[in-house]
């Protein structure tokens, strides 16, 4: 299993919000949540590529990531491109 | 269903044509395939040599752009009022893979509008999103051709799709399938549930393979100014090209390939988290064989070194797009730091190699 930069550093989990659904350990490609005792925690840190599927599904909103590509030429694009346009995106499509 | 890894499908920024790559469909004979009194194609499982040539071309970039299947909602087999119903991206290599796991099942397959972009790209940039599959729920009348509730997203899709808000919108309930489209048939097996196996996104070395052609395809533009550039200079030097140039391409020709084909192969093996620095290393090892090969004087062997190390550490850069474990702020950090080192190591190494040249 690869590790990249920073993988996972800006992952939140407020557990006080959780309501224990289990929707972001069935989302993540990763195997970064665990459950217990009802509550979600994040038991993998360095593995989250911060993709946001667990974000974007959780009904409480009760985890926040900065979301995002991690593409290279996307960031190439995005350093060309009228930065007013907003973040990053595929190059490749 | 099921991305394979992430090499991203091709461009929203394509012209909107039709639908050039039409899917082999075969004639309504399914009672249950009025949706609102219109027919619904059915979908081969089996895929034809054309679909099998064509999956290769796009490999390597040929039509990638309107490489794409009419969205809405397909059948595979005679699926009835209380068969699944399977959600995935109009990219035909999408469709390809989805269809073909699906041998000896009867179920509905819908297709959603995502550009010809493949499922975990879509969803990255939210075409495969919430407000598309809301969308193509009711223009399918997919209420009216089944009795149940439930739709069945590949897991990837997650990253653009809130199950939470489907459901309100349309009645539907989503839940998540597996990552890969060959474990769906286990997957419904065994009453929709996934094994933490079919959660996990796969990234071996295949996987990386496969990916290679469309860094070359991307190559190709530099590779052929850097024989052009040898040519010139030759010409210039000597009134008439040489072989010299051609040689001299060769360390160039090689760390192209290394760069493209070696690096995603060795990716788990090579030193350091940095995609730069991973490269670097085999860069540098790339020129290190060749000038053990092709011994050469000092300025010119530093500028193959320099130029080769820089040309194998950016395309291993730019390789992170196509993993299943990058982070933008991850990229974003390196390339702080890596963009400027690579243009002084490149442009130090054209300033040796044209003093070699006046020497």
């Amino acid at each position: 299993m690869m590790r990249y930069l920073l993988a996972g550093h800006s992952l939140v989990l407020d557990d006080t919000r959780c309501n224990g659904c289990g929707q972001c350990v069935e989302v993540c490609p990763h195997a970064v949540f665990t459950m217990a005792a009802h509550k979600a925690q994040i038991a993998s840190r360095d593995t989250c590529m911060e993709c946001g599927a667990c974000q974007k599904n959780c009904p409480e909103a009760a985890i926040v990531v900065s979301a995002g590509v991690g593409c290279a030429v996307a960031v190439i694009n995005e350093m060309r491109r009228d930065r007013s346009q907003g973040g990053a995106s595929c190059a490749c499509g | 269903m099921g991305t394979d890894a992430r090499g991203c499908g091709s461009g929203s920024s394509a012209p909107r044509r039709a639908f050039a790559t039409p899917i082999a469909t075969r004639p309504d004979e399914s009672p249950h395939a009025q949706a609102s009194g219109r027919p619904v194609p059915a979908l081969d499982t089996s895929l034809t040599w054309r679909d099998i040539v064509g999956g290769w071309l796009v490999r390597w970039g040929v039509g990638r752009m309107r490489y794409r299947v009419e969205p809405g909602l397909y059948r595979v087999g005679q699926p009835g009022r209380r068969s699944p119903v399977l959600v995935t991206a109009n990219y035909k290599l999408s469709v390809d893979v989805v269809r073909s796991a699906l041998a000896g099942l009867d179920v509905w397959l819908l297709v959603l509008d995502t550009h010809g972009v493949n499922v975990w790209c879509a969803a990255g940039k939210g075409t495969f999103g919430t407000a598309e599959l809301v969308r193509r729920i009711q223009e399918t009348n997919l209420a009216d051709v089944v009795d149940h509730r439930r739709l069945i997203l590949p897991q990837l899709g997650a990253v653009g799709v809130a199950a939470h808000e489907v459901k309100p919108a349309t009645g539907f309930s989503v839940g998540y399938g597996p990552v890969l489209a060959r474990d769906i048939p286990a997957y419904l097996a065994d009453r929709m549930r996934a094994t933490p196996a079919m959660r996990r996104v796969p990234f071996r070395w295949t996987n990386r393979l496969v990916l290679a052609p469309m860094e070359l395809v991307g190559a190709a533009k530099p590779v052929l100014g850097i024989l052009l550039a040898l040519i010139a200079l030759d010409v210039i030097r000597h009134g008439h090209v040489s072989a010299h140039a051609f040689t001299g391409f060769l360390p160039y020709l090689g760390a192209i390939l290394v760069g493209g084909v070696m690096a995603p192969l060795l990716l788990p093996w090579l030193p350091s988290r940095s995609f730069a620095l991973k490269g670097a290393c085999l860069g540098l090892l790339w020129a290190a064989g060749w000038l053990w090969l092709a011994p050469t004087g000092l300025l010119e062997g530093a500028s193959v070194i320099l130029i080769t190390t820089a040309i194998v550490s950016f395309m291993t850069l730019t390789f992170t797009g196509a993993t299943t474990f990058t982070t933008l702020s991850g990229v974003r950090l390196e390339m702080r730091y890596a963009v400027p080192a690579l243009m002084t190591t490149a442009g130090a190494g054209i300033l040796f190699a044209v003093l070699a040249m006046i020497n």
